[in-house]
């Protein structure tokens, strides 16, 4: 099983949501963060006096797959969430070792 | 305003003087005399009155409250409203008397006025000032008194998020009845400066460029705001600023329109001139900001607005709509240049830049004023101005109202801060500062 954690640009959120429903993944958790990659911040200006903000408002989706559905997963939120720009974000992987669902108990494969 | 109100009793007078005629004849020994109360006019003073009240009460105190960082909204609110309620009272015990009541002594009423109504001892239930001549003296009173408490409230835009609470209220009354009320009854009480024929009809330099002297002489004494050019000090809450511009503009008729102190054609032309004067100098302040910071800010735009309402304001019931155009559209780049790079190049903490916009538009439009009115807009000055009558010794009397009022402003202000920073300290502490107004100050936060 693999943990995928992307960080995305807020106004993509619907699109990847959706594809990622389309190919039968089953949960997600979004969390607004504030970062910054090499679309470094941006400046505000009040009044002429000029503040620099280094840290970007973006979105990290965090979906948990069965390995055979990562390269999926990965194709459609790069699809989607891909403009072209500097700024749409990045995608980490990495393994995950146990999943519990509360309810019922169930673990692994049949919790996701 | 003076001399307009003087004129006007003259001609009641002498209206009265024609009736008076046409029934002598038939029973002249019964007649009372007439009651100078015109009900339009009251109704239309007690409006500008609250009028004017709203914009310190919430509009200033909601316009700086914006612009300031979270930790300190509090604090500035409780600055306009503790300011409100002090100056209420000193006006009642003497500001009142010494500004716009004669001084019995004629030399010295060019320079303050009596001490015969303290208490409002001379304010009765149907006493009549002859500035106000068609309205009950309590009405008057309650008018000017809104205009003493918006013009030490401007200044907290210069002080803000550094300076005691209790060292600026000793602050605010001290420099009410030291600076603000000379200077009222110079311009419009029966002082030298009316005398000698300046021009300000609601306030541009008695109220504007003074509060911005003020402003700018506290700004150097207090120094810097800690981390000033470093740290973020963006507007916590910009919305808070637009609905308080927006009161501004909305009070400011009562301001403008009001210093008719009558309800008729002066009224109504003032009205109109404020109302395009600042639409066309948010404009400009928008596409100045537009053309070199490359994006119109909201911040601009209200900033412009409220530079328009200053410029006009002396002008307001002496210039006819074509040069309160102009005076807009002038005065929305020159606030955004002292504002934004005036301000950096000396290198002043003018925090929510009351010099930048009050003190610059206040002189700017005293000396436009002397420039664009027109004598057939107000016949008080029948000689109008520079431009538009080629009176150029009008542009000499603004001058001199300029230069007296900054002058004067600027030198007794600054012994006043000196004196309660001997006292009590201006300055709140460091750790106060750092960590904020608000709950040190006060004992409360903004949200819990």
């Amino acid at each position: 099983m693999k943990l995928i954690t992307a960080i995305i640009k807020p106004f993509k959120l619907d699109e990847v949501r959706e594809s990622l429903s389309a190919l039968g993944v089953q949960g997600m958790t979004v969390t607004e963060v504030k970062g910054y990659g090499r679309q470094k911040g941006h400046t505000e200006i009040y009044r002429g006096a000029e503040y620099a903000v280094s840290f970007l408002p973006k979105l990290k989706i965090e979906v948990a797959v069965k390995s055979e559905m990562l390269d999926a997963v990965i194709d459609a939120i790069t699809s989607k969430a891909k403009t072209g720009q500097i700024g749409d974000g990045k995608i980490f992987v990495t393994p995950l070792e146990q999943v519990v669902r509360i309810r019922t108990g169930e673990t692994d494969g049949d919790a996701l | 305003m003076k001399i307009e109100t003087l004129k006007k009793t003259g001609l009641a007078a002498l209206a009265g003087l024609g009736t008076l005629a046409m029934t002598a004849g038939a029973a002249f020994a019964a007649d009372a005399p007439k009651d100078p109360l015109n009900s339009g006019d009251t109704a239309w003073m007690i409006t500008s009155s609250a009028l004017v009240l709203m914009m310190t009460i919430p509009g200033l105190g909601l316009f700086y409250g914006g612009m300031v960082r979270k930790k300190n909204v509090l604090a500035t609110l409780a600055q306009s409203f503790g300011a409100t309620c002090l100056i209420t009272v000193l006006w009642m015990v003497i500001g009142y008397s010494i500004a716009f009541t004669p001084n019995a002594d004629a030399g010295l009423n060019n320079w303050i006025g009596g001490f015969g109504s303290l208490f409002l001892s001379k304010v009765t239930l149907n006493s009549i000032n002859p500035l106000g001549p068609t309205i009950p003296e309590s009405v008057y009173m309650f008018f000017q008194m809104t205009f003493a408490i918006i013009t030490p409230a401007l200044i907290a835009g210069a002080l803000a998020d550094r300076m005691k609470f209790s060292a600026f209220m000793w602050f605010m009354g001290l420099w009410l009845l030291f600076v603000y009320c000379p200077i009222a009854h110079w311009v419009w009480g029966g002082g030298w400066l009316g005398t000698a024929g300046a021009m300000d009809y609601a306030g541009g330099s008695v109220v504007h460029l003074n509060a911005g002297t003020a402003a700018l002489v506290t700004c150097l004494v207090l120094g810097k705001r800690i981390g000033y050019g470093t740290e973020n000090m963006s507007p916590h809450n910009l919305v808070l600023s637009v609905i308080g511009a927006s009161l501004l503009w909305v009070g400011w008729f009562g301001f403008n329109a009001g210093s008719a102190v009558s309800a008729g054609y002066n009224a109504g032309m003032a009205a109109a001139a404020t109302q395009i004067a600042t639409a066309a100098a948010a404009l400009s302040w928008m596409f100045a900001e537009w053309i070199i910071a490359k994006k119109p800010s909201i911040l601009g735009m209200i900033s412009g607005a409220v530079a328009g309402l200053v410029a006009i304001t002396p002008a307001s019931g002496f210039v006819d709509p074509v040069g309160a155009l102009i005076i807009g559209l002038t005065a929305g780049v020159v606030c955004y240049i002292s504002a934004v790079w005036v301000k950096k190049a000396v290198g002043y903490d003018d925090s929510l830049d009351a010099w930048g916009v009050h003190g610059v538009g206040g002189a700017l439009g005293a000396i436009m004023t002397g420039m664009f009115a027109k004598a057939s807009i107000n016949s008080v000055y029948p000689k109008g101005g520079w431009l538009t009558d080629g009176n150029f010794d009008q542009m000499i009397a603004q001058f001199k109202d300029v230069g007296a009022v900054f002058i004067y402003c600027a030198v007794v202000t600054f012994i006043i801060l000196k004196v309660i920073d001997m006292i009590i300290g201006l300055r709140v502490s460091p750790e106060v500062e750092v960590e904020g107004l608000d709950i040190n100050l006060h004992g409360e936060t903004v949200h819990s």
